[in-house]
């Protein structure tokens, strides 16, 4: 394939160009407000974490068009595997610096809980990321570049989130009866109302039964540098990447690389070639997924080093340290994952303007027993999906690719509908490609994987609706050049 | 704005997918390149730039040849001839 190199419109020096100025500017505004939040107490350096390693998280997903989406989406959409390379990539990484982190004893990772209730959700997800055009992450960084359209995503999967896991109706009633005795016999206090609105029943008739480990802790090695490293690292991580890499290349890409290398008996010499120019053959998207492996990694153990040096197990014991009491949960807690997550925080926002309007929800687990509703400005990981913006924003700036897109009626009518099922689909699977997946695998939970064997299910049936609603649409257009 | 698909004259397409967000483009652009015949350009308009990567891999798998491309602006203007 020849591939032309891009023009771009002559004008001043880049450094000098209006757009570079802008993503200067953007970048400068974070180091004045970071500035200001030390000056203020040294102690938000905690939720400065959080806020440049999304900065640097936005930066690199907009440069390698890192979307998880698009892992699956397009490898059944249009046949090309590149992105679900790049998310194995990074799999990969991730998991070799979590080792390390583990081994050094900093490690933030709690595994979730293993159950049916991943598969429904991560399906649900899956099939709502193909209509909304990214996941949870690809939409923050397409925000960043100017699409009000994922802008809308966002507002629907805090929304959807916050509804989800707070309401309470005629449907509480369909719940298996099994779960509201369970929910019924733990012993929380009366104003959590744990047996009134269905996701509190299904967390504590359900989930809470739930045992969630990684596979260290299966064979009774957590604690060993064999099961860190062989179990959790390369059994539940690198040795599925190695099969799925393997299988893209045989299904996605293969063939294609051996016509063009006019390959007809391909030698093992050959094919770990072409297993080379398929890593390779986005290197944008390659250099993401290391960068964003090691970052993710190297996150955890900054986050653990700082709960060290604090003393402290959760970010709500700062706050409180600070003189910050409002918004946190009954045991003084924050949502404080310590590494890339995006969903929970993304949920606080919803529940937050909810709790502004009237709407109180902090007689639920989700917010009143475990993740709190803090004021946004003191929302650490709710920091880190404002840097995944802004370091795209910069990003995109940058590379003269910042445009502002509002949304037509169908995108906008997409956006909030997949939307709202990723939001549904999160709380299920009790997080989403991110933490439930990306996080999961790459520290040794299992679990990980069934999220991405649901998400695949949901992101093919997706896919095909997706189709059917184009060629659908498309039939309805009178052009003689319709598609 | 709807997609639009144009006949420029022979053997000359264009597919102008502006303001789509994925997966629109990528997947307009695999319908473009299936209808129109081995060897004609395809103009391809469009402003979402993770598509990019995507629409550069198919043309890839597919052998098709990125002839051209003109990127700036947070629009980009390919132009794609078939294989």
């Amino acid at each position: 394939m020849n591939v032309a190199t891009a023009t771009t419109a002559s004008g001043p020096h880049w450094l000098l160009r209006k757009s570079s100025l802008q993503a200067t500017s953007v970048f400068l505004l974070v180091v004045l407000c970071s500035l200001l939040a030390l000056a203020k107490d040294t102690r938000f350096v905690y939720m400065l974490v959080y806020v440049w390693f999304g900065l640097a998280y936005g930066m690199l997903l907009q440069y390698g068009r890192f979307c998880m989406a698009s892992a699956v989406r397009d490898l059944f959409a249009v046949k090309v595997p590149r992105m679900a390379v790049g998310m194995m990539i990074a799999v990969a990484l991730y998991a070799v610096v979590a080792a390390i982190v583990t081994l050094a004893g900093f490690s933030t990772f709690h595994p979730n809980a293993m159950g049916w209730h991943i598969v429904i959700g991560a399906a649900i997800f899956g099939f709502g990321i193909v209509f909304t055009g990214g996941c949870a992450s690809g939409s923050l960084y397409k925000a960043g570049e100017g699409n009000m359209n994922s802008m809308l995503v966002i507002l629907a999967i805090s929304f959807s989130q916050a509804i989800v896991v707070s309401a309470s109706g005629w449907w509480d009633s369909l719940v298996p009866q099994s779960w509201i005795a369970a929910a019924a016999a733990q012993d929380m206090p009366a104003e959590l109302t744990i047996t009134q609105g269905w996701f509190d029943i299904f967390t504590a008739g359900y989930i809470w039964n739930l045992k969630g480990t990684t596979t260290a802790e299966i064979f009774d090695m957590a604690g060993t540098a064999t099961g860190i490293v062989l179990l959790n690292t390369m059994l539940t991580a690198i040795l599925p990447v190695i099969i799925i890499l393997v299988a893209l290349y045989v299904f996605y890409y293969r063939k294609g690389h051996l016509r063009r290398t006019g390959k007809a008996n391909p030698t093992l010499r050959d094919e770990i070639a072409g297993m080379w120019a398929m890593f390779t053959s986005s290197k944008n998207t390659a250099i993401a997924g290391i960068g964003l492996g090691i970052l993710a990694g190297l996150h955890m153990y900054v986050t653990g080093a700082l709960r060290e040096h604090y003393d402290i197990f959760n970010f709500g014991e700062l706050l409180v340290a600070m003189g910050y009491t409002s918004g946190l949960s009954i045991q003084d807690t924050v949502f404080d994952p310590g590494y890339w997550y995006i969903t929970t925080q993304e949920a606080q926002w919803g529940g937050w303007v909810m709790q502004k309007l009237g709407i109180d929800s902090m007689d639920s687990i989700f917010f009143g027993l475990d993740n709190g509703l803090p004021n946004p400005l003191l929302n650490a990981p709710g920091f880190m999906s404002i840097g995944i913006i802004l370091g795209a924003s910069v990003m995109a700036l940058a590379r003269r690719e910042f445009k502002w897109k509002l949304p037509n009626w169908e995108s906008a009518f997409f956006a909030i509908v997949g939307g709202t099922l990723m939001g549904i689909g999160a709380r299920l699977a009790m997080g989403c490609n991110i933490g439930a997946f990306f996080a999961t695998v790459t520290n040794g939970d299992p679990s990980g994987w069934v999220f991405l064997f649901g998400m695949t299910i949901g992101a093919y049936i997706g896919v095909k609706a997706f189709t059917w609603w184009m060629d659908w649409s498309d039939s309805r257009k009178t052009s003689e050049c319709g598609l | 704005m709807a997609m639009t698909f144009n006949k420029l004259g022979d053997h000359e397409w264009e597919l102008n997918v502006c303001g789509y967000t994925c997966p629109h483009p990528q997947m307009y652009t695999k319908k473009a390149l299936q209808k129109i015949e081995s060897g004609d350009m395809l103009t391809l308009i469009f402003d979402n730039p993770s598509s990019g990567e995507s629409i550069m891999a198919m043309c890839e798998a597919e052998g098709s040849d990125l002839v051209d491309r003109h990127d700036g602006g947070g629009s980009f203007t390919w132009k794609i001839r078939k294989a």
